[in-house]
């Protein structure tokens, strides 16, 4: 039976619904928030900002990440910025104006309360970091600076550099160190959630396995919240880090928690092209250079040809034969089109034969014309590291003069293709971030609420942090408000004993499997089919197909993986061997959710659905919903549950980045 | 083009903190020079698992250079020899020749003890954190961002201290196992804002005592640190820790 | 007490110490550089550092000092040593080659050498001068004839280098320890750093050389202070020509 899924969105019209919630959402009182603990699983943007806060209000916190530190995070990583309508460039930006324009980014897809209150919030967080001291970039007279983004008109984007993850996740880190040093927050590095406690129908607490020594610890709280990332490494090759895995939000999934959209994956357009089969993982060259970088493939196919084999180099090729095909086909936007967008075109250009690497598969992205307007040194001022970073991969720096043709100098381009950067989809939670489980709630890039099918450039900042700092703190005490009276949960509770059996049984049937096959070598296969099947353009027959490959891998996992060592100590194996697990349950659900969904919109490109001219066609009659999943056990299909979308404040139109 | 290399590595093991800890050495044939590091040691991984042996551990994560999680000691270099400063993740196979033997160490000083073979325990450096390497402000409660201006010379400086990743490479380096290159850098970004003035004399007397509490080494400037920072941060950093010190300690 | 239970605190006893020590130096180098113009004003000025009150006031502080500069350096080094660990590494560091300052690393050795010639320069000097005016005896010359102590002295070749090796240790020590010093104190900075480092080398090398040169002068016999000879032909044995 499907279920009805009660997003709890509060009445009244858009632009007043947080306003009114947070005026009538009930509250914790001071002695009782003494009382009530909080588990925080992860410590990325959404994860340390969380515990900070709640720590800070009062609550006990439990906060555990499988790093080192909390400071390692993925999150640090990402480059470019994040957004907040805050105007300081008068250039008409307004709250409205970015609630609008992240929900055209997510193709209308995307839950209207929840991105306007995330437009809402995104001008405290800028307030929230520069007051704990984040460095962000300024102009002469002390303002701070701003740059512009794919699929915005405003420069709204605020940044640190090319390091504004890392800025902003060290802002949070160290409010999360403040409540760790006022005792408020007890941290747990080097652990990972294994599998979430259900006690009467209610999230209480966790089973955690310490990955130096190996056991299964037992946490209890009165509300479990989970902010542990996406599920990018699935395709294994992914601009994620290699910790990154989505065994906490597979568990939860399978506990009973929706998991939504899961085919709304996104494909990053600016990405150092695969080199080799031993390649562990896709670096992210930020988007950021788009603002300057033009791109480009050959227009004449004998030029291509001619690329490929290395026979010429692009700087060869006169400015006449070269297709600025972003340019070309989405004049308004040019080389600022949204992601999605920007990546299927590279894709079809490749498919077309016009691709420029040894492999067919890279196109050019090329700072020439930006360097002869604004000189070497403003171009090095912006992007030197980022140049640098490209040099030390690919033995190319894009800032070498290498020809000049008719009086117009070219610089050797860099080479990029599109890559799996991050996923829209995650974890139902409804308004106030809770998922179906009650009790258990989801932030970050862990949940799936904010983005739609597609999410723009440095939004993902923008929603671990108002999820952290400014939404949970406030919601989960509207659940809280009357869990005081349960007190401490015991951990000796037969919830707890047969959740950590379950755990410790599965660690001990992986050990035991003692077939060939690393969990690596598992692993990429299992990547070459989701890129392959469930990658950029999917087809019903391919994802059939991929379904099948998928399973068929998965037995073979079940069957002759080998996991060397013991379950006691550090086993780093036997962890991945855990999250590869998951990412199969993670794979068939893509591709379930992919076949489901009869047209094309933002991260999810069915081919069946396209415009004569390649474009993405939604179907807003029959797909005009949340794609909610059910786990039915496993190797079996998936139930579908909808949460039909209402747009009140915007009107569904056909994305447009043409004119 | 890429070209392929042949070499022999040679790895620290050691079986937790008490371990006395040994060298094993392994042949590796034909790895192509655009390898990076960490996926020629995943290959070396992936032939002792499949020659039934334990593989080797060391950290890792975002293999792009910014999470600050990897931390190998390189023919005698912290994240190997590069000229403008990489981590490990970051340094590739193009900077090693056909037949060399490559030794990799742990960090070793004695905050870091080993967990196990290179990965070493890195805790202290939290601990310093937690002393007060934050302004202590309520979420949610801040005036408008651009109520203090802030000069972009200031501004500029303080996101290179703020540069920092907490490797460990500093304290790797030093021969005096110090860790105020990391400290230096923290103190520094935040003493350089207006937001953490509010705070400073504090924060770097707290945050000193938790350092030398934990047993790291004195400073003798000599500037090993700054050679293998990653992230180029400099020893002016630490003549500013020096120097907000005193000032503080003269305030009492 | 900050000054002894601080990393920084301790740090700054060095430094403190150790400028304390470079003005000393400059004073004594200025003071061997009269020697080479005259002997009769060297031995007003020793006559003023004999055994009088204020002089020994200011001796027992400069033993003081060093003493602390030497208690601390070895100090420092222990926990130094601790801090590092048992474990040592198999290859040993080669860190951007030329970004590390020999001396940096070597501080403590360089100090003992200078201590060793120390203890040599006192039993030279201030055992036949101001020890001996307090203890009442006297060695060779009058206590308060310092010059003819250093015509006695450098006439000797192997404590002639002796005290050049010495010199150049102490070149090497000053050469790091000064601006090190103002590093530790905060006097440094970005622009300050490569300042502090060109005005120490500057300062420290005249210093030494200003040392270096009267040590050679008397021993060559050049100093114009050695005019006694009637001819000018005193540069073979200079001391025995003035006797």
């Amino acid at each position: 039976m499907a279920k009805v899924l009660d997003s709890k969105i509060p009445a009244g019209p858009v632009p007043e619904k947080w306003k009114e919630y947070k005026a009538h959402q009930r509250l914790v009182n001071p002695k009782n928030k003494l009382k009530l603990d909080v588990i925080v699983v992860g410590t990325g943007l959404a994860g340390a900002s969380a515990a900070a806060s709640l720590g800070e209000m009062g609550f006990n916190v439990i906060n555990l990440c499988i790093q080192d530190s909390p400071r390692r995070a993925h999150s640090i990583a990402a480059q470019g910025g994040i957004n907040a309508a805050k105007c300081y460039q008068n250039d008409g930006d307004s709250v409205y104006r970015l609630f609008y324009d992240t929900v055209k980014g997510g193709d209308y897809r995307a839950r209207e309360a929840n991105v306007y209150r995330l437009a809402e919030v995104s001008n405290n967080i800028i307030d929230q970091c520069v007051a704990q001291g984040v460095p962000f970039a300024r102009e002469y007279g002390g303002m701070l600076a701003n740059r512009s983004f794919g699929g915005a008109q405003v420069s709204r984007t605020f940044y640190a550099k090319g390091q504004t993850g890392q800025q902003l996740l060290l802002g949070a880190y160290s409010s999360l160190s403040c409540q760790v040093n006022a005792g408020k927050v007890k941290l747990y590095t080097r652990y990972e959630m294994e599998d979430v406690v259900i006690v009467d129908g209610r999230a209480r607490g966790i089973i955690a396995k310490n990955l130096v020594t190996g056991k299964l610890e037992r946490f209890s709280a009165n509300a479990v919240v989970i902010a542990t990332g996406g599920y990018g490494n699935t395709y294994f090759l992914s601009t994620n880090a290699m910790g990154c895995n989505c065994t906490a939000a597979v568990q939860c999934y399978r506990k009973g928690a929706m998991f939504a959209n899961p085919s709304y994956v996104q494909i990053h357009p600016t990405c150092i092209p695969v080199h080799g089969d031993k390649q562990s993982k896709l670096t992210l060259m930020s988007e950021s250079l788009r603002n300057d970088g033009r791109i480009w493939v050959p227009k004449k196919i004998e030029d291509a040809k001619k690329l490929q084999k290395g026979e010429i180099n692009p700087w060869d090729i006169a400015e006449e034969d070269r297709d600025y095909y972003l340019e070309r086909r989405y004049p308004a936007f040019g080389n600022l089109v949204p992601r999605d967008v920007a990546s299927r075109a590279a894709k079809e250009r490749c498919d077309k034969g016009f691709g420029v690497n040894n492999t067919g598969l890279a196109v050019y992205l090329d700072f020439s014309e930006s360097i002869n307007r604004l000189g070497i040194d403003v171009i090095m001022q912006r992007y030197g590291n980022l140049f640098e970073m490209y040099e030390e991969i690919t033995d190319v720096f894009p800032g070498d003069l290498a020809n000049e043709i008719n009086g117009v100098k070219y610089y050797k381009p860099m080479m990029i293709y599109p890559a799996i950067h991050y996923t829209m989809g995650g974890i139902w939670v409804d308004y106030e971030l809770q998922t179906t489980i009650p009790g258990l709630f989801a932030i970050g890039e862990c949940n799936f609420s904010d983005h739609g099918a597609n999410r723009l450039g440095a939004s993902a900042l923008m929603q671990g942090l108002a999820d952290g700092y400014f939404v949970l703190p406030y919601t989960i005490q509207n659940y809280l408000a009357d869990q005081s009276i349960w007190g401490k949960i015991s951990t000796d509770r037969p919830e707890f004993d047969e959740a950590e059996k379950a755990v410790d049984a599965e660690l001990t049937r992986l050990l035991n499997i003692k077939g060939k096959r690393s969990v690596d070598s598992l692993h990429k296969e299992l990547g070459h089919i989701m890129w392959e099947y469930v990658g950029m353009g999917r087809t019903a027959e391919g994802l059939k197909e991929g379904l099948k490959k998928m399973h068929e891998l998965e037995k073979e996992f079940d069957t002759n993986l080998f996991v060397p060592g013991t379950k006691e100590g550090l086993n780093v194996e036997l962890d991945k061997a855990i999250h590869l697990r998951d990412f199969f349950t993670m794979g068939q659900l893509v591709a379930f959710d992919a076949l489901s969904r009869n047209e094309s919109c933002g991260g999810h490109f069915r081919e069946e659905y396209q415009t004569e001219e390649g474009e993405a066609k939604r179907d807003d009659e029959n797909y005009f919903y949340v794609g909610c999943w059910e786990y039915k056990g496993k190797g079996v299909e998936p139930e579908l549950s909808k949460e039909p979308l209402e747009y009140e404040a915007i009107k569904v139109q056909t994305r447009n980045y043409k004119n | 083009m890429a070209k392929n290399i042949s070499f022999t590595i040679k790895f620290w093991r050691q079986n937790g903190p008490k371990d006395a800890g040994h060298f094993d050495t392994h042949e590796m044939h034909d790895i192509p020079d655009d390898t990076s590091f960490l996926e020629m040691l995943d290959i070396l991984n992936e032939e002792l698992i499949n020659e039934g042996k334990e593989p080797f551990v060391f950290d890792h994560d975002c293999r792009e250079g910014i999470c600050g999680m990897c931390s190998l000691y390189i023919n005698g270099t912290p994240h190997g020899l590069t000229e403008r400063g990489a981590t490990t993740c970051q340094l590739y196979m193009r900077r090693f020749n056909d037949g060399d033997v490559i030794t990799v160490e742990p960090w070793r000083s004695a905050a870091f003890p080993v967990i196990k073979d290179c990965m070493v325990d890195r805790n202290a450096f939290d601990k310093i954190i937690q002393a007060g390497g934050y302004t202590t402000i309520r979420t949610g409660q801040a005036q408008d961002a651009n109520a203090i201006l802030i000069p972009k010379e200031d501004a500029d400086e303080a996101m290179d201290c703020a540069s920092c990743i907490g490797c460990g490479a500093c304290v790797a380096a030093c021969k005096n196992g110090s860790a105020m290159l990391f400290v230096s850098s923290k103190v520094s970004q935040l003493a350089l804002l207006p937001q953490g003035r509010v705070e400073a004399a504090r924060r770097v007397k707290n945050m000193i005592a938790k350092m030398d509490e934990l047993g790291f080494g004195n400073c003798t400037n000599t500037r090993a640190c700054e050679a293998v920072c990653p992230k180029n941060e400099t020893i002016a950093n630490i003549a500013r820790l020096n120097r907000e010190m005193i000032k503080a300690k003269m305030a009492d | 007490m900050w000054l002894l239970n601080s990393s920084i605190g301790r740090k700054v006893v060095m430094s403190v110490t150790g400028i304390a020590l470079i003005l000393f130096l400059t004073f004594h180098c200025a003071m061997n550089i009269v020697a080479l113009f005259s002997g009769e004003a060297y031995n007003t000025i020793c006559e003023l550092l004999g055994a009088n009150w204020y002089a020994l006031v200011a001796t027992m502080g400069l033993a003081a000092l060093a003493v602390i500069h030497i208690v601390f350096a070895f100090i420092l080094t222990a926990q130094n040593r601790k801090a590092r660990g048992n474990s040592r590494y198999e290859v040993s560091t080669t860190v951007n080659p030329g970004k590390v300052e020999w001396a940096s690393k070597n501080m403590l050795v360089l100090g003992l050498i200078i201590l060793i010639g120390l203890l040599v320069h006192l039993q030279n000097f201030w055992y036949n001068m101001m020890f001996a005016e307090i203890a009442g005896f006297t060695n060779g010359h009058s206590p308060a004839d310092g010059f003819a102590f250093i015509i006695d002295t450098f006439s000797h070749w192997p404590l002639v280098v002796l005290y050049l090796v010495w010199f150049a240790a102490i070149w090497f020590h000053l050469a790091h320890g000064f601006w090190s010093a103002m590093q530790t104190l905060g006097l440094s900075g970005k622009i300050w750093l490569k300042r502090m480092q060109c005005f120490g080398l500057i300062y420290v090398t005249l210093l030494m050389l200003g040392f270096t040169v009267v040590v050679l002068g008397f021993y060559f016999g050049c100093a114009p202070s050695l005019d006694c000879c009637p001819d000018g032909a005193c540069c073979e044995a200079a001391a025995v020509c003035c006797q």
